[in-house]
């Protein structure tokens, strides 16, 4: 138990010893002590409550001076638009490499209407038939005169019919401004600019997004709001991705073809300077996707990327350049070609018979699957898959399409000899033009890997290297000779030196075995061979030549025309000067001085 | 003889009760509240018809509400004020404790209106928010502790008062509702630092509020995005704090005029936590300017009139009400012109809200109470220095 002190206890001594009642100085000196404590305690808290008023005093100053300061400032007008401006700059444009527009952004509006505030339905409906003839009356009129205080008239409006629509006078009819995606080239480069598309929707704003091709692809970078207004600049040319198109239309129209597929890339960077896909479609306006029959039909179908073919004979240089890698054969080494080839009950033949045997370059000059069968049975099943695989045959490419996650190449589920034999030739495996041109271009120059890209690169980014130079140039070479005296002789253009290598291959049934008369017919080149700057990959679907007797279907009466026009007339586009040395290998000039076309 | 004739002259013990509280009566803070009232209702029948189409009533619906409310919390002011200060603590001392039952049985009876935060009871006609009206009692019940504790040999009333604060809180929270906790947390603090808090302490909780805020803007994301955007110059405009500055932008100084305004109809919360986006759109600044001017005077009057207070208890809750009230304004203002980050918080007797309202009566009246004019010893003073 605490003790209370007596207190003050002297005087309290002196009381008890005077016999008087200690209690009343106790309380005495309780209640002095009770005024002191309160006196002091009143002194503080004037001096607190001071405090307490001069801060509220300050706060409500503030208060005051920040409410003052909003409202002496100019208010932002219109709100509307500055929200529109905030999502125009979400999504950036996209250029080619020139910085020329592909795609951009236009303000339009959209056309709602709340039938509460409609003072007249029956004239608006009527009216606004009139301006937007698909529209049906009747469903308008049910529309404004029914329960529903919201509906969406026209998602997107010209300004002449914006203004019509506010001529009619209606205050129920309302206008939300709507960014929209704009392809001022039509359908130059479709398939690569794929589309775009309304998401989220408010009255004031709309998400755009990306339905196909790079605008998917690269949605989230595009749509990236620290981008600022910063536009994604592709590798594509615009004026040669123009030209590629118009040539490989008038191409696919000579040749009878039911579609074309090209693909111009940079040797070096694996930039895609043009790609095309045959027949196609305005992104402006995408059609619908096919609900019946094969989709590969629909002009969506990009056939350059996401069509996976069997692409012939153009494979024959991956297995003559690996067997001269790895030291197995040299360009003159003669290799049996008395055919049938047989293997187990398959036999392999040539499209004509040449002879007994022919040397390794001329296997490639001729095309002889036999002499490329056998070079391949030297390589063996591993070390082919490890070199398709090098090449980036055997997986997706990483081109920034959305398409191009989807094609896959067509591989044999059990890969024997047989199928290592064929491969060789490019039967039983399929894969995409650009598959091959980006394989061509790792192959071609100098042995870099290439991954292909559609973005614009500022400097090469060195890849690792696959094959040695050296096989690399004789590569090209061989190449060269297929066009100067093998099957594409009508690839030559003067002053480019083309190079490239012809296929031809049967379609396959969608019910198994192969079509007798229609073929893909592929040619990939490259130029100039000395210099390798640009590979070219041209590949016809269907193609029939009908100015012989009979007609014909093989690459080198097709797709080899159609690539060396392109090439003739994208080649100075490019920047590349003709040469006007002697050829070599044929003795003739082979100057700009003496072409005739 | 004139006794015995006609009887004797009524004798009182003082003034008439009437007269008494005319001259005694802070008459600057009582008109204040009065004005406050008047333009409470004026905005609300600029702010109100929006929300009374959406829920479908006729268009002055809310106004007419908030006049009987407003009707019914000046009688009940007017009615406390009138009480001693002793009749206030006991009457605060019976309803902090019905109140705070009130606020335990929120869990189990009360609903949510959909809010998402279960803060009321249904009455049929109406609804009653028990941490309204907890605010004020508490406050007057805190008072009293802590000047208790002050006494010679009194018992320790500030922890007390604290542990009931932590505990009010606790239950806010729960709600949730830290709005109203921090206002509770805040008028605690106020009492015990003009109750004499060592500026020790005091100063090291402010560090520890510094300390605190910088550990959490490093460590936690959440905290700093809030905070990086509060800070930022750039408000997205069609957030309510966008919608509210472009309000007070369009207002300008003198307003686009009555009727005119366009805030309320894209705010959900012009009625309540952003009537002063309403009032600056429609009447510009002047008129804010006269709110925050009636707002101060209420707040810095009381606090001058409880400066020559002697009683520790009229002190401390006066100052408690004082400050709360002020700061819940102050709160709701400084949202609307983003000095604060967001928080739901009324506009004392000019937000639309019944238990806000009558809550905000029973607040002012005891304030008015415990303002009054009353002997404070100091003729006794002079005279009589007792030695010291």
């Amino acid at each position: 138990m605490t003790r209370t002190p007596l207190r003050p206890l002297a005087r309290i001594l002196a009381a008890r010893r005077a016999g008087e009642n200690p209690d009343i100085i106790e309380r005495q000196n309780l209640a002095e002590r009770h005024e002191a404590e309160r006196d002091s305690a009143r002194a503080r808290a004037e001096g607190r409550l001071l405090v307490l008023g001069v801060v509220f005093l300050c706060a409500f100053t503030m208060v005051s001076l920040k409410m003052s300061m909003i409202a002496g400032s100019d208010p932002v007008e219109p709100r509307a638009a500055a929200s529109g401006a905030q999502i125009l700059a979400t999504r950036a444009d996209i250029t080619d490499r020139n910085g020329r527009i592909l795609a951009t952004n236009l303000t339009t509006h959209a056309l709602y209407a709340q039938p509460p505030l409609m003072i007249e339905p029956e004239r608006a409906a009527r009216e606004l038939v009139k301006i937007f003839p698909d529209l049906q009356e009747e469903r308008l009129l049910r529309q404004f005169t029914g329960g529903r205080k919201f509906i969406w008239i026209k998602r997107r409006i010209s300004p002449e019919q914006q203004q019509a629509v506010f001529d009619i006078g209606d205050p129920g009819l309302l206008f939300g401004p709507r960014e929209m995606r704009l392809y001022p080239n039509g359908q130059v480069a479709a398939h690569v600019l794929g589309g775009a598309g309304f998401g989220r929707e408010g009255v004031s704003s709309a998400e755009v997004i990306g339905v196909a091709g790079l605008e998917k692809a690269m949605d989230a970078e595009l749509r990236d709001p620290g981008r600022g207004d910063v536009p994604l600049a592709l590798s594509l040319d615009l004026t040669v991705q123009a030209a590629v198109e118009r040539i490989l239309e008038g191409g696919m129209r000579l040749m009878n073809a039911k579609g074309a597929a090209a693909v111009l890339m940079d040797i070096n960077t694996g930039e895609i300077v043009s790609i095309a896909s045959l027949p196609n479609f305005d992104p402006n306006d995408r059609p619908q996707p096919l609900t019946t029959g094969d989709p590969g039909d629909s002009p969506l179908f990009n056939r350059a990327v996401q069509g996976v073919y069997e692409l012939g004979s153009t494979y024959k240089i991956f297995a003559v350049a690996q067997g001269i890698e790895e030291r197995l054969v040299s360009r003159s080494t003669m290799v049996d070609i008395q055919g049938p080839l047989r293997w187990g009950k398959h036999k392999i033949r040539d499209f004509r018979n040449y002879g007994k045997a022919l040397s390794v370059e001329d296997v490639i000059v001729k095309s002889s699957n036999i002499g490329t069968a056998r070079i391949a049975q030297m390589i063996g099943t591993e070390r082919q898959q490890a070199f398709l695989g090098d090449l980036g045959l055997l997986e997706t490419t990483p081109v920034e399409l959305i398409e191009a996650r989807g094609a896959r190449p067509l591989v044999p589920k059990n890969w024997s000899e047989i199928s290592t034999m064929t491969i060789s030739y490019g039967h039983g495996i399929s894969a995409s033009p650009l598959h091959l041109a980006s394989a061509y271009a790792t192959l071609l120059n100098g042995g870099l890997k290439v991954e292909p890209t559609l973005l614009k690169k500022d400097y090469p980014v060195p890849g690792p290297r696959i094959i040695s130079e050296d096989t690399s140039r004789q590569a090209r070479e061989m190449l060269r000779q297929v066009v100067t005296r093998g099957t594409a002789s009508f690839g030559e253009v003067a002053g480019y030196r083309v190079g490239g290598k012809t296929g031809t291959a049967d379609k396959p049934k969608s019910t198994g075995g192969y079509y007798e008369d229609k073929v893909i017919a592929t040619f990939a080149s490259v130029f100039p061979v000395d210099d390798p700057q640009y590979v070219l990959v041209v590949t016809l679907d269907e193609p029939v030549e009908t100015s012989g007797q009979e007609p014909r279907r093989t690459a080198g009466w097709t797709a080899v025309p159609v690539a060396a026009e392109v090439i003739r007339r994208v080649a100075p586009l490019l920047g590349l000067a003709p040469s006007l040395s002697l050829d070599v290998e044929t003795g003739t000039p082979t100057g700009i001085t003496l072409a005739r076309n | 003889m004139t006794e015995m004739v006609y009887g004797s002259v009524p004798t009182r013990d003082g003034e008439p009760i009437l007269p008494r509280w005319w001259r005694t009566i802070d008459k600057w803070s009582l008109s204040a509240v009065f004005l406050l009232f008047g333009i409470g209702l004026l905005l609300g029948l600029a702010a109100s018809p929006p929300l009374a189409q959406r829920n479908g009533f006729s268009d002055f619906f809310y106004v007419q509400r908030q006049a009987f409310f407003g009707t019914v919390a000046i009688f009940t002011m007017f009615a406390f004020s009138l009480m001693s200060p002793q009749t206030v603590r006991r009457l605060a001392v019976i309803g902090f404790a019905c109140s705070l039952v009130a606020l335990m049985l929120l869990p189990i009876l009360g609903t949510d209106y959909g809010k998402g935060a279960v803060r009321w009871f249904s009455l049929g006609f109406g609804s009653i928010q028990p941490s309204e009206f907890l605010k004020p009692l508490f406050i007057v019940v805190a008072g009293w502790m802590i000047a208790a504790s002050n006494e010679v040999a009194g018992p320790p009333g500030k922890s007390y008062s604290f542990a009931l604060a932590l505990f009010i809180v606790l239950l806010l929270a729960l709600q949730p509702d830290f709005g109203q906790a921090s206002l509770v947390l805040f008028s605690w603090g106020v009492m015990y630092f003009v109750g004499g808090a060592s500026f020790f302490i005091l100063a090291g909780m402010a560090g520890l509020t510094v300390v605190g805020g910088a550990l959490a803007y490093q460590n936690s994301d959440h905290f700093a995005r809030r905070i990086d955007g509060f800070l930022s110059a750039e408000v997205d405009p069609t957030t309510q704090l966008g919608y509210a500055a472009n309000a007070i932008r369009e207002g300008g100084f003198f307003g686009v005029g009555v009727g005119e305004g366009t805030v309320k109809w894209s705010l959900p919360d012009a009625h309540t936590d952003f009537i002063i986006a309403v009032a600056a759109e429609e009447y510009g600044l002047i008129l804010v300017l006269v709110i925050i001017f009636l707002y101060a005077t209420i707040a810095l009057r009381s606090l001058f009139r409880l400066m020559r207070e002697r009683d520790p208890f009229i002190r401390l809750a006066g100052t408690g009400l004082a400050c709360t009230f002020a700061v819940q304004a102050m709160i709701n203002m400084s949202v609307a012109v983003r000095l604060l980050p967001a928080k739901g918080m009324t506009l004392p007797f000019v937000s639309y809200g019944g238990s806000s309202l009558i809550a905000g009566g029973i607040l002012i009246g005891m304030l008015l109470a415990l303002t009054r004019t009353r002997p404070q010893g100091e003729i006794a003073d002079h005279l009589i220095r007792r030695g010291r």
